[in-house]
């Protein structure tokens, strides 16, 4: 049971460290004190209920927004304090798959992988030809790409969003919600893509769902977060044998358990107005 | 009634400090669009690409507005002008009317529901969609990307679109004053050509719809840029940009036009 | 870059907008403006200029030779002082005369100027000596009615 302590982890080759990392929304705390390690070459998936602050998260590690409290150190520097010129050039390093894709509409999905490389180097068109060829090939859409994104299937704009996030072999790979809104077929090809592009890239990544049995078969370790806390965290197979409440619960899909089936309210009876007319 | 007053004081506040905070945040906005607009001018082909869907787009409309702006002109102008006998001033009418005043205005109230709102809409939903986000996660800053290069096509398409609406104007009302009434067409141009002058018309003309075009697409980009990610959000943003950039356009006519034409 | 069918739309809308602006300067409106580096001014003090204008046209010969530049009154003299902007290719006699004419009978007022004898040449900055005020038509109607009154009572 790995819930609550950090101790067997290693600390030297943490590629992605969070301590106590606090956010809060207006005056609605959304993180409390996160700890997470995170190392090189691992698949980490980070897991929780819709609204739990996981995509916060995702931002903070990207360095979109600030946080209130601790900090996030990515490959040695701490996120939060570079300038804006630094924290461009960090993000060079970091890839961020986003939930539906956000595939640059006026663009072909030839012009979609090529973005970054035409910002970003000075690369002659040929060259960038062939690169991106290389990345859409690897996602297995390599003909595809005269198409506009609003042509494309939901999975198929996600596998091109992916080409795209890889286009400058990343080190850091985040995905926010890559299975959603996905048929089953979809879902494996994603679910595949993400361990073999890791491993053969030699990036790290971190998966943001909420798809126990998909994302159990790629990833190499789980965080649970509730209520912007990290309740749980371990392999796979750990999780599976847990016994705390809200992850036996979420991985078995049960009704009720510490997140009830009821949103806050008065007493039933009390709130239907039938007991008052009577009385 | 006490609470109800404390009430209203409070909304009112409330709100005064809403407007205040987001007339800086419109201004930090436009200071860091004008810091990032190296861009737009050392890869000049994503401007291109903007004056095409806001200048090029918008010419149709101002094409035949400013035919029938002109033709109205010239009806109305010689059942005015004739009573006076002064028929022969109706080029100098037409024109003056055209160059000062209709052809900015008009021109830029077209520009600012048809271009405008485009751009709104546009910002807006690439933010709804997280292309905006994504890019910055690209390393690539949206407002030097994306938004920039919007703001100047609107500045550079503005005084074109304008020129073109006055041109379109005077040969309308030339059509309906010299070849379907009759005026005399010598005296048409003449009259238009001693009664017009570069500098103080025309070129005060040229300078209000490219202070127009600044305020337009200024607010457009903001509005798309600011607008909530959400459907009913991008669809009010761009009401306001047209109600906002219309109303700018017309107040900011009256303050330009009482510096340039005053007293004589 | 390859060059696309939209680099040609957008260069055909920059050519028209240039070419109607173009054709608004110099068809529709004139290029003399007479405030620019070749003209100069002369100075004229009228008694009255009626509804003479800032900008009005300068005539000699119903040809515009300047515009006026400024009017002002003179608090010593209680006249008119108009400052002249005129074209440098024209050249006036020391005594020309200045006067106040309308195009009309309800047409603008401008400024008739009428060389005269003398070889010297109205040099920037003078002031003209001769000026004839406009003709204010209430003053005009006035007298008429007086002249008609006193010839009434002579019959």
């Amino acid at each position: 049971m790995a819930a609550y302590s950090l101790g067997n982890i290693v600390q030297s080759a943490n590629f992605v460290e969070i301590r106590n990392l606090n956010f809060t929304y207006d005056t609605r705390p959304i993180l409390k004190g996160i700890d997470m390690d995170i190392h090189k070459g691992q698949v980490v998936a980070i897991m929780g209920g819709s609204g739990c602050g996981k995509t916060t998260l995702l931002r903070l590690i990207g360095g979109q927004i600030r946080p209130t409290g601790g900090h996030v150190r990515f490959d040695g520097e701490i996120i939060h304090e570079l300038d804006r010129d630094a924290l461009y050039e960090t993000r060079r390093k970091m890839g961020m798959l986003f939930q539906f894709g956000a595939l640059f509409t006026d663009l072909s999905v030839f012009d979609n992988v090529a973005f970054q490389m035409r910002e970003h180097t000075d690369l002659p068109e040929a060259i960038i030809r062939d690169l991106v060829l290389m990345k859409l090939d690897a996602v297995g859409l390599r003909g595809a790409r005269d198409l506009m994104p609003n042509h494309l299937s939901g999975g198929m704009a996600r596998r091109v969003a992916l080409a795209r996030t890889i286009a400058l072999d990343p080190m850091l790979i985040m995905y926010d919600e890559p299975f959603t809104g996905l048929d089953p077929i979809s879902l494996g090809v994603i679910g595949n893509l993400i361990r073999k592009l890791n491993d053969a890239l030699g990036a790290t990544s971190i998966v943001v769902t909420h798809d126990v049995q998909e994302s159990f078969q790629i990833v190499d370790y789980v965080y649970f977060i509730s209520e912007g806390v990290v309740v749980a965290h371990g392999t796979p197979e750990d999780m599976y044998a847990s016994s705390v409440p809200f992850v036996h619960q979420f991985i078995h899909g049960e009704i009720d358990g510490p997140v009830p089936f009821h949103y806050p309210a008065l007493p039933y009876p009390e709130d239907l107005f039938l007991e008052r007319s009577h009385a | 009634m006490l609470e109800h007053l404390d009430r209203l004081i409070r909304k009112t506040g409330h709100a005064g400090i809403d407007a205040i905070w987001r007339l800086g945040y419109a201004g930090k906005f436009m200071f860091l669009t004008l810091i990032g607009s190296g861009t737009s001018f050392r890869r000049f082909h994503l401007t291109i690409r903007e004056i095409y869907f806001t200048g090029v787009r918008s010419l149709i409309i101002i094409v035949v507005s400013g035919l029938f702006v002109g033709m109205v002109l010239g009806l109305q102008g010689y059942e005015t002008l004739q009573r006076y006998g002064a028929s022969s001033s109706l080029g100098v009418m037409v024109a003056l009317a055209l160059v000062r005043e209709l052809g900015p205005v008009v021109a830029a109230l077209l520009f600012a529901s048809r271009a405008g709102s485009a751009i709104t809409a546009e910002i807006g939903l690439m933010k709804a969609t997280e292309q905006l986000s994504a890019m910055e996660m690209m390393a690539v800053d949206p407002i030097s990307r994306v938004v920039a290069p919007r703001f100047w096509s609107g500045v550079i398409s503005m005084p074109l679109l304008a020129a073109i609406f006055n041109t379109m104007g005077i040969f309308g009302g030339y059509l309906i004053g010299v070849v379907l009434i009759g005026v005399d067409e010598g005296s048409f141009w003449s009259q238009m050509q001693a009664g017009v002058d570069l500098r103080y018309d025309i070129m005060n003309g040229v300078i209000k719809s490219f202070v127009f075009g600044i305020a337009v697409t200024a607010i457009a980009v903001f509005e798309g840029y600011d607008s909530p990610p959400t459907a009913e959000g991008v669809s009010s943003a761009t009401t306001r940009t047209v109600v906002t950039s219309s109303l700018s356009v017309l107040i900011l006519d009256f303050v330009l036009t009482s510096f340039m034409f005053r007293g004589a | 870059m390859e060059r696309t069918t939209l680099d040609l739309w957008v260069g055909i809308f920059i050519a028209a907008g240039i070419g109607a602006i173009l054709l608004l300067a110099l068809k529709v409106g004139n290029m003399s403006s007479f405030n620019g580096s070749n003209t100069y001014q002369i100075y004229a003090y009228f008694d009255n200029i009626g509804g003479l204008k800032q900008r009005a046209p300068i005539k000699s010969a119903g040809v515009v030779v300047g515009r006026v530049a400024a009017i002002a009154l003179d608090p010593k003299q209680y006249k008119a002082r108009v400052t002249f902007n005129l074209d440098r290719q024209y050249q006036f006699s020391k005594d020309s005369t200045a006067s106040i004419l309308t195009s009309g009978l309800l047409g603008e007022q401008y400024i008739g100027i009428e060389t005269g004898a003398e070889d010297a040449m109205l040099k920037p900055g003078d002031t003209l000596a001769f000026t004839q005020s406009a003709v204010v038509l209430e003053k005009l109607i006035g007298q008429f009615i007086f002249n008609k009154a006193g010839s009434g009572n002579h019959n």
